[in-house]
């Protein structure tokens, strides 16, 4: 959440880009290192070299999984609604706020200062005030870390996105006489969805991360958070590395949602 | 007679950092209904912002501008014309079909009546099967012959454009110039056309107008003997009398008897 939470949309792909063997290639390398690395870990886990709890093996970590599926799912679940809810809350509240501070240069200026300094609170710091504020049962807390999280990126891109008009645009729009509603519609929101999505793509990832560790803070226990923290203190490592892996699914699940609706916009501009 | 475009006495200044510009100074000039006047000078004359200032994109800072009677900021909310720029312009995430009938959208045309427009405006520009097709699938001779069906989605009787083939090679060029001569005959609208091009502003129009620039002004208006524009076609640039003409027009931008190398202009 710095200056690198602005980056541009991807450009769209050339057209006939090569995807023959190429394609292959790609989709079979990282499976390939995938399946070495774990090879590799469960050797080194399984000769002793390393003390079990330092580095449990990864068949020990699928034992787990499968006898823990029940309760990863419905922790996944917990986890995810509240990164969700925060996602969606954050990138509203990150294109209104966006909008408003493109209407005015002044507005602007008094938004940017207060943007930086929310993308600088420590979720450390502000998990446990707001599991107080919302008491001990509430997931309310967790659901505005993840929305703060999300809130940054989305309205650092959108704010970029809104000033990416083209003067060649705005002057076939006033020789059109278009009201500012028929510009905004038309022009400006158009152009600046790829960099939105950009920023919702970035947030999607914080969004889980953000609502993972606020867990660890106090507050209802049966996230994914919560649980790796019980595990780990119960000394059940593979346990906690399953919830981990579990972590990993729900993120991976929210970037690649979010980068296929990015794609998706990004296709023409 | 109305006529398309009137303007009187007008100045335009522009403020800079480094003081004030004047753009334009003392302009006065005509365009009748269904005439071609190109605009024509060296980079800075004030030709695009002459062209602006009857598109009512800027203001002058005195005078009048009228288009067909009116002012020209009445012209503009009337859409009285149309417009198209060097670059073409297009909202790149629209397909050939809805660039052209953004216009007709924006100004409540049912579906029905849209869709009839776009495609008589696709065919009369020749871009028949590209309907569905979006700009980044286009050649750039393409995506002008886009915008410029776009710009007469209104039928508009006058048609402003600025150096609209400034980015296109030669062949495309050319083609294109043959493609608006017939395009602006079927339609019957007056043109003003900006170019830096003597032999794109001797092929295309009735009357070729010349400026200079600092302060910009206009230096001599040169009518082309060349017959109709309607009835040109690409034998007329091997012709003895558009030599002619182009002589004349590079002399009058060259202020004055025959230069005997033509600097600063070029010669397209």
């Amino acid at each position: 959440m710095t200056a690198a939470a602005t980056i541009a949309p991807p450009r769209p792909r050339p057209q006939g880009a090569a995807w023959g063997s190429g394609g292959t290639a790609r989709t079979v390398a990282p499976i390939v290192l995938g399946v070495s690395v774990v090879a590799v870990w469960q050797l080194i886990a399984g000769s002793g070299l390393v003390e079990a709890y330092l580095l449990p093996s990864p068949a020990a970590i699928g034992a787990e999984i499968v006898e823990f599926w029940p309760s990863m799912v419905s922790a996944g679940a917990i986890t995810g609604l509240n990164a969700l809810v925060g996602l969606v809350a954050g990138t509203l509240i990150g294109i209104i706020a966006a909008l408003v501070a493109s209407t005015r240069r002044s507005l602007d200026g008094m938004l940017a200062p207060i943007v930086a300094a929310l993308a600088v609170i420590p979720i450390v710091a502000l998990a446990p005030v707001l599991n107080t504020m919302f008491g001990a049962d509430s997931q309310t807390g967790r659901q505005l870390i993840a929305a703060l999280a999300a809130f940054v990126p989305v309205f650092l891109n959108t704010a970029r996105g809104l000033r990416q008009t083209q003067p060649v645009h705005r002057d076939l729009m006033r020789s059109y006489a278009a009201s500012n509603a028929q510009i905004m519609r038309t022009i400006t929101l158009r152009t600046a969805a790829p960099f939105t999505f950009t920023g919702i793509r970035l947030a999607s990832s914080l969004a889980v991360i953000s609502a993972l560790v606020a867990e660890y803070f106090g507050g209802p226990r049966g996230g994914l958070g919560g649980l790796i923290s019980t595990s780990a203190a119960s000394s059940a490592y593979p346990r906690a590395w399953a919830y981990v892996v579990a972590a990993i699914i729900l993120g991976l699940a929210f970037s690649l949602v979010a980068s296929g609706l990015e794609r998706l916009v990004s296709r023409r501009r | 007679m109305t006529m398309a475009v009137t303007v009187t006495a007008v100045d335009k200044v522009f403020e800079a950092a480094a003081g004030q510009v004047v753009a334009l100074s003392g302009i006065d000039l005509t365009v009748e209904p269904g005439e071609f006047v190109s605009l024509i000078g060296p980079s800075g004359c004030g030709k695009s912002t002459l062209l602006r200032l009857i598109a009512d994109l800027d203001a002058p800072s005195s005078g009048s501008v009228e288009v067909f009677g009116t002012s020209a900021h009445q012209a503009r909310v009337d859409q009285k014309y149309g417009i198209a720029f060097q670059q073409a312009g297009l909202l790149p995430w629209r397909s050939v079909a809805a660039n052209i009938a953004l216009p007709l959208e924006l100004h409540g045309s049912s579906s029905v009546e849209t869709r009839e427009r776009v495609a008589e405006l696709i065919a009369l520009v020749g871009l028949d099967d590209f309907g569905d097709r979006y700009p980044d699938e286009l050649s750039g001779g393409m995506q002008q012959r886009v915008a410029i069906a776009r710009a007469l989605a209104k039928k508009p009787e006058l048609l402003l454009m600025d150096e609209p083939f400034g980015a296109l090679d030669e062949m495309t060029r050319e083609y294109m110039q043959t493609e608006l001569l017939r395009i602006s005959a079927e339609t019957g609208a007056a043109v003003v056309f900006v170019t830096h091009s003597i032999p794109e502003a001797v092929y295309l129009s009735d009357r070729v107008v010349v400026m200079s620039p600092r302060p910009g002004r206009i230096a001599a208006v040169v009518p082309m003997a060349l017959g109709s524009t309607a009835g040109r076609a690409d034998d007329l640039r091997e012709d003895g009398a558009f030599f002619e003409m182009i002589t004349a027009v590079r002399e009058a931008l060259h202020g004055g008897p025959p230069a005997s190398s033509a600097r600063g202009v070029e010669n397209r």
